[in-house]
């Protein structure tokens, strides 16, 4: 795999209209339950030796919205405990953008105040004149343990087996608005 | 054959009067399902109440099982179990136990919630108290989660795997109930 010299330039802003971050875990062993947090907020630095990318999804913008008690177990102390840890946050200073448009970082994905150093994998495409400015794209995907970041809730359902599954895969969709410079 | 349905939510927009509903509209032909409406009548069950004079709504309910060829639940989920009001009217109908009108029935369980999992412990818990009661209970569930979203205009389950689940499960019901007749036949 080489990486490309050039793969992109300057500070980009993710477009929050067409970016997102979406989460999918399997309840009841046989079925997938999937929402997305809505207000996400990241940059991609390609200022200086390396590609710097951060990001922050708010917890009370995912997109379970009713009924209100689903909503409120989900950001309880059960799950996200919006109340003491409203955002997600991650950071990575070494965003590797392959020429086969393939892209893999190490970073630190901090969920309800704990950090744990995650791995993910994705597609990029490169930077591309368009009507609203210069843009490129970005999409990662990592597998993460949500109860290593304390989000512990569980049941034991009545003929065996767990509820919810501990694995839960995130999924980010990054569209890279270039800022302009000043 | 005559199912009877009973729903653990006594509200009148409740999820699972629309799931018996569903139900009704998936069973084989020449069986037909009635909904017991009057849950909320019973008095909390009193041994004092009971006997040769039992309260009206009482006997109603017991003279409806009876009647019926199969019993057919749908249970929302209060705190992780069934609602008190089915759990009261059950409680009634197993009285006397040895010659209550529940014994040998076929029965089954169904059940919806607004959130993921479908009342799944409240059907197990269901599933239990009519076993303990000494009805002929169907080893199946059918958890409908996200109820506000699952029914479609016409009434029916949006999601075709669950809709077929329904309808292998009243089926099998129905089945039962026909292989309970020829036993006593």
């Amino acid at each position: 795999m080489t990486t490309a010299t050039q793969p992109l330039a300057g500070t980009y802003t993710a477009d929050p209209i067409h970016s997102s971050f979406a989460f999918a875990v399997r309840y009841m062993g046989v079925s997938t339950f999937r929402g997305t947090l809505d207000d996400v907020a990241a940059t991609v630095d390609a200022d200086g030796d390396g590609i710097a990318l951060e990001g922050v999804a708010q917890v009370a913008s995912i997109s379970i919205r009713t009924p209100q008690q689903f909503r409120d177990h989900v950001l309880s102390a059960d799950f996200f405990d919006a109340a003491n840890h409203p955002a997600i946050g991650f950071r990575a200073a070494d965003l590797e953008l392959a020429e086969d448009g393939s892209a893999s970082v190490e970073g630190e994905l901090t969920i309800r105040g704990v950090t744990h150093p995650v791995h993910a994998e994705g597609t990029w495409a490169p930077e591309a004149e368009t009507l609203s400015g210069r843009r490129a794209h970005l999409a990662l995907t990592a597998t993460i343990d949500r109860t290593a970041y304390g989000l512990d809730w569980n049941a034991d359902l009545p003929a065996g087996g767990k509820a919810l599954a501990d694995d839960v895969t995130l999924t980010v969709e990054l569209a890279l608005v270039a800022r302009e410079q000043e | 054959m005559r199912v009877l349905g009973l729903s653990g939510s006594l509200r009148r927009a409740s999820h699972n009067r629309a799931l018996l509903r569903a139900a009704a509209a998936v069973l084989p032909p020449g069986a037909e399902l009635e909904v017991w409406d009057r849950l909320a009548e019973l008095p909390a069950y009193d041994e004092d109440l009971d006997g040769a004079f039992a309260p009206e709504p009482v006997a109603a309910l017991r003279d409806a099982i009876a009647q019926a060829d199969a019993v057919l639940i749908a249970t929302p989920e209060y705190n992780a179990s069934l609602p008190g009001a089915l759990k009261n009217a059950l409680d009634w109908a197993s009285r006397p136990y040895a010659t209550n009108p529940l014994r040998g029935k076929p029965a089954a369980v169904i059940g919806a919630s607004t959130g993921l999992f479908g009342a799944v412990w409240a059907q197990a818990e269901a599933r239990k108290v009519l076993t303990t009661i000494g009805a002929d209970v169907l080893d199946a569930e059918l958890p409908v989660g996200q109820a506000d979203a699952a029914f479609d205009a016409h009434g029916a389950l949006r999601d075709p795997e669950l809709a077929a689940a329904l309808a292998a499960l009243v089926g099998a019901l129905i089945a039962s109930s026909h292989a309970a007749l020829a036993e006593a036949a």
